[in-house]
């Protein structure tokens, strides 16, 4: 029975992440190199823990599927991230920053786990710039600045349109570095398959090399998840093909709660799908909308018209144009936050104003911009998006606006975890996308590269410490204890099953049709009906998938098909706990949108009296239902009020 | 479109591998290479046959993982992009297309169309960095940097470590790859003060490791997919014989 203690500490919002400082426990550097430390992940949130934590003394090992642990998907991140420095002079501050994130995340966020993400946002840009990070400079050399969706003030530093590679190379190159002097061990391509618990913590996992098929032990005195988000639940997201739940999954099935699995975000500014075949979306950066103007024709006609190809976008009148965003929220325009934006083109779309080749998509125009600004300065902003999109497309951006529609993006829920990043079972953590506390029902642009980095170089390392301080006389682990033999055993068991049902059918065929269940009943707009509908499909379907999947070759060999089942398989039950959790929110916040609870003008309507909690699940076995456990959000220096963009 | 693969097949490291002819047919101009290569597999498994093995994750050419040579070219006919935003709409219905591995000794073969490209780590682990630990670090402010060496650096910064550079060198060179991170660095004020040891350090593994010297045919600046620029290399030159010449670096 899991019991949640936020444990957020004692003081006034502004006092208490220095409370805790002041308070924790330190381990000394002669005990610290007797600890070993496991990271899974090496995106922003785990290479930045892992080289901070090998820095001061931990041994660390870390893992990743990819090849090198440059390749971490923060590397796709394109538009920014954001600080409370004030640089611009434009009235901005630590509270602010808290504040937009708050009521960014529509008022379902922990309020200290906010603050302190803004607290130590400055901390990041500095200790980024320290290690070279080439940000975009004015021309008397210091940093610029550009505004994001959701916020009036511009906070947003930014490496042309490539600002999460370059993050995550700088806290590559930090881990590399740690690499270098033996303090972190490198474990690339592997697939963490399991947590193992000895005495009710963690004290380890079970991995498998995917080049040889070995089955792994691994053992440390704690276990940090950064695993990343589950986008690729609908198959078709923004995320990387690789990218998965299996981690945090199993952490679950290990007794670690899973906090608000229906907060997913879908990011308005993406290239529409074009065909069956598709495998991935393509995210255009929502820094486009700082200068993009994004309409649909007014008449329905002239909507039909272009989709039969009859009519280009460039012909119809300013008149005719119905820039809604700016229509709709007048104070925020086209940078309303990304939820609302996804929905307005949604209800456009819906409503027969649609455009492109399948009437599914809006545009993003920059003729505006380019006659304000001229081509050269739109060019220098965004040059890098627009190649990609012509690359794709085939069409001239320059020209002829974008065409955009959302998509899968981001996850706002995970791991439940209290005030120290740890998640329900002692000595497991999870930190970044991974976890669920920061962003609420809906995530601010730039603001996931600044969590990813505020967790792993400036909260945990400090929390980890008040864990392992009372580990120092825990002598090392081996992974020759019978508790990892158990463990081992469950995984070889899986993949033997996995590997015996030689059916029919493809692992991605399976993918796609969950999907397009999750698309269809669990995806941008939700109702009891559907949702009861997914929860009689999508076990189904798994039903189905264990009957009848096909994997071919070996397990003793480089074997990507194997690879993708058991991410598949958790997939499949992850599904069934989204449409779930959506089903039992019955209310509207950020990117849950219940069609019951919203105003008679189309905006999503909050229930505080009976929603201002977070939703954690307890796995209570196969076949049977989780348990629900509420964990009341408590707000002291935010009023609960509607969000209003108008 | 229907087209006529050739493919290099080889099970593992130690195993001798070949070229193997497959057919795909009714291929849309509007997907992307991988797209093609997923209606392949898809047909392979469905058939009972091993699907091919090739490196991809992001599909959105940043992540730097895919890594096919295409007609005897790195990333294919297209310019300026990754296998990954390559488009079928480059090639022509009926097409015979030849599909390789990146060839390099430095790289060895791990399955099929995939490569080890753990040298590219080691390079990095070998300097490729400022050494500045978490916290303690002056304001982000505090050294105004001049835009134009801000932005020579963000050039450099670009490179994805996909290897492109290395595969289409007749040398196998890895010059493309050292050069940018040791040029965006030695933009910066921040990365002066290691600039010598960095730069030393750096060449030395990338021979260690194998990988030949430039062939000076720029070959790999064409290739690269975010179009790194050679006179990175002549800026590393540079570094590396001011460093030799300076007695002073006795630390490497």
């Amino acid at each position: 029975m899991i019991k949640l203690d936020s444990k957020i500490p004692e003081g006034a919002m502004a006092d208490k992440w220095k409370n805790y400082i002041d308070h924790a426990k330190l381990v000394n550097p002669s005990n610290k190199r007797k600890l070993d430390i496991i990271v899974v992940g090496t995106g922003l949130a785990g290479a930045s823990a892992a080289a901070s934590l090998a820095e001061m003394g931990y041994e660390v090992k870390i893992f990743c599927y990819q090849d090198s642990p440059r390749r971490a998907h923060s590397i796709a991140a394109q538009g920014g991230i954001n600080a409370a420095k004030n640089y611009p002079n434009d009235g901005d501050s630590v509270y602010r920053l808290f504040y937009d994130t708050v009521k960014g995340g529509d008022d379902r966020a922990r309020e200290a786990n906010v603050y302190r993400l803004a607290e130590v946002s400055n901390n990041i840009i500095d200790q980024c710039v320290a290690q070279g990070i080439p940000f975009a400079r004015e021309y008397g050399g210091l940093l610029d600045n550009r505004s994001f969706g959701g916020a009036q003030v511009s906070r947003t530093f930014y490496a042309r349109g490539q600002t999460g590679q370059q993050l995550l190379l700088g806290a590559y190159s930090a881990l590399s570095r740690q690499i270098k002097k033996g303090k972190v061990t490198l474990y690339n391509r592997r697939d963490m398959l399991d947590v193992v618990k000895i005495d009710g913590r963690a004290r380890g996992i079970i991995t498998r090399n995917l080049v040889t098929g070995e089955i792994e032990r691994h053992a440390a005195h704690a276990v940090v998840l950064a695993t990343g988000g589950y986008g690729n639940v609908f198959y078709l997201s923004t995320n990387a093909m690789g990218s998965n739940v299996s981690p945090a999954w199993k952490a679950y099935k290990a007794g670690a709660a899973f906090a608000n699995p229906c907060y997913m975000q879908i990011h308005p500014t993406c290239i529409p799908v074009h065909g069956d075949f598709q495998s991935k979306l393509t995210l255009m950066s929502e820094s486009l909308r700082n200068d993009g103007r994004i309409w649909v024709p007014k008449k329905k006609e002239d909507a039909e018209a272009i989709k039969a190809g009859k009519l280009k976008p460039t012909q119809i009148k300013e008149e005719d144009r119905d820039y809604y965003l700016e229509r709709r929220y007048p104070a925020f325009g086209n940078l309303v936050p990304r939820d609302v934006a996804s929905r307005a083109a949604k209800e456009r779309v819906d409503a027969g104003h649609g455009v492109g080749p399948t009437g599914i998509a809006v545009y993003l125009d920059f003729e505006e911009a380019i006659g304000r600004l001229g081509k050269s300065v739109v060019e220098a902003r965004y040059g890098n998006l627009f190649q990609m999109y012509e690359k794709i497309v085939d069409e001239d951006p320059y020209t002829t606006p974008m065409m955009i529609y959302p998509a899968s993006h981001y996850t706002m829920g995970g791991l439940w975890v209290d005030y120290n990043l740890m998640t329900t079972v002692p000595g497991l953590y999870a930190i970044g996308e991974a976890n669920f506390s920061d962003h609420g029902a809906n995530r601010l642009g730039a603001s996931a590269l600044m969590q990813g980095l505020a967790d792993g170089y400036f909260v945990l390392p400090y929390t980890i410490a008040d864990y392992l301080a009372d580990q120092i006389h825990v002598p090392r682990f081996t992974g020759k204890e019978p508790e990892f033999n158990d463990v081992e055993k469950n995984v070889n068991e899986r993949i033997k099953k996995l590997m015996s049902i030689n059916g029919k059918q493809s692992v991605d065929s399976f993918h796609k049709r969950l999907g397009h269940i999750m698309w269809e009943y669990v995806g941008m707009a939700r109702n009891e009906e559907g949702l009861k509908k997914a929860l009689e499909e999508i076990p189904k379907l798994r039903e189905e998938f264990w009957k009848d999947v096909r994997i071919p070759g070996d397990t003793a060999e480089f074997n990507n098909e194997l690879e993708k089942a058991g991410r598949v398989a958790d997939f499949l039950e992850l599904g069934e706990l989204i449409a779930r959790d959506a089903l039992n929110r019955t209310e509207s916040c950020g990117g849950h949108f219940r069609e019951e609870s919203q105003t008679p003008e189309g905006e999503a309507k909050r229930d505080d009296e009976n929603f201002t909690y977070v939703a954690a699940w307890e796995y209570k076995g196969d076949g049977q239902e989780p348990e629900l456990h509420k964990e009341h959000l408590t707000f002291e220096a935010i009023k609960l009020v509607q969000r209003n963009y108008k | 479109m229907d087209l006529t693969l050739k493919i290099w097949r080889q099970a593992n490291a130690q195993a001798k591998g070949k070229m193997v002819e497959y057919k795909v047919t009714g291929v849309s101009p509007d997907s992307s290479f991988f797209e093609m290569l997923d209606v392949l597999n898809q047909d392979l498994i469905e058939k009972g046959e091993d699907p091919v093995a090739f490196d991809h994750d992001c599909r959105e050419g940043i992540c730097g993982t895919c890594s096919l040579y295409i007609n005897g070219r790195a990333h294919g006919p297209d310019s300026g992009v990754t296998t990954c935003q390559l488009h079928m709409r480059k090639f022509k219905d009926g097409d015979t297309i030849f599909i390789e591995p990146w060839r390099a000794k430095a790289f060895p073969i791990v399955k099929d169309l995939i490569v080890n490209r753990g040298a590219f780590d080691s390079i990095i682990q070998a300097g490729g960095y400022i050494s500045v630990n978490t916290g303690g670090v002056p304001d982000a402010n505090a050294i105004p940097i001049p835009k134009v060496n801000a932005d020579a650096a963000m050039d450099a910064a670009a490179c994805i470590g996909c290897g492109a550079c290395v595969a289409t060198c007749k040398n196998a060179s890895a010059m493309l790859f050292v050069a940018a991170k040791v040029s965006q660095f030695a933009n910066l004020p921040q990365g002066k003060i290691e600039a010598k040891r960095r730069v030393q350090n750096m060449v030395a593994e990338m021979d260690a490791l194998g990988f030949g010297n430039c062939s000076n045919t720029y070959a790999c600046e064409q290739e690269c997919p975010k179009e790194i620029s050679v006179s990175n290399i002549a800026k590393m030159n540079r570094e590396f014989l001011s460093a030799k010449l300076c007695a002073d670096v006795k630390d490497i």
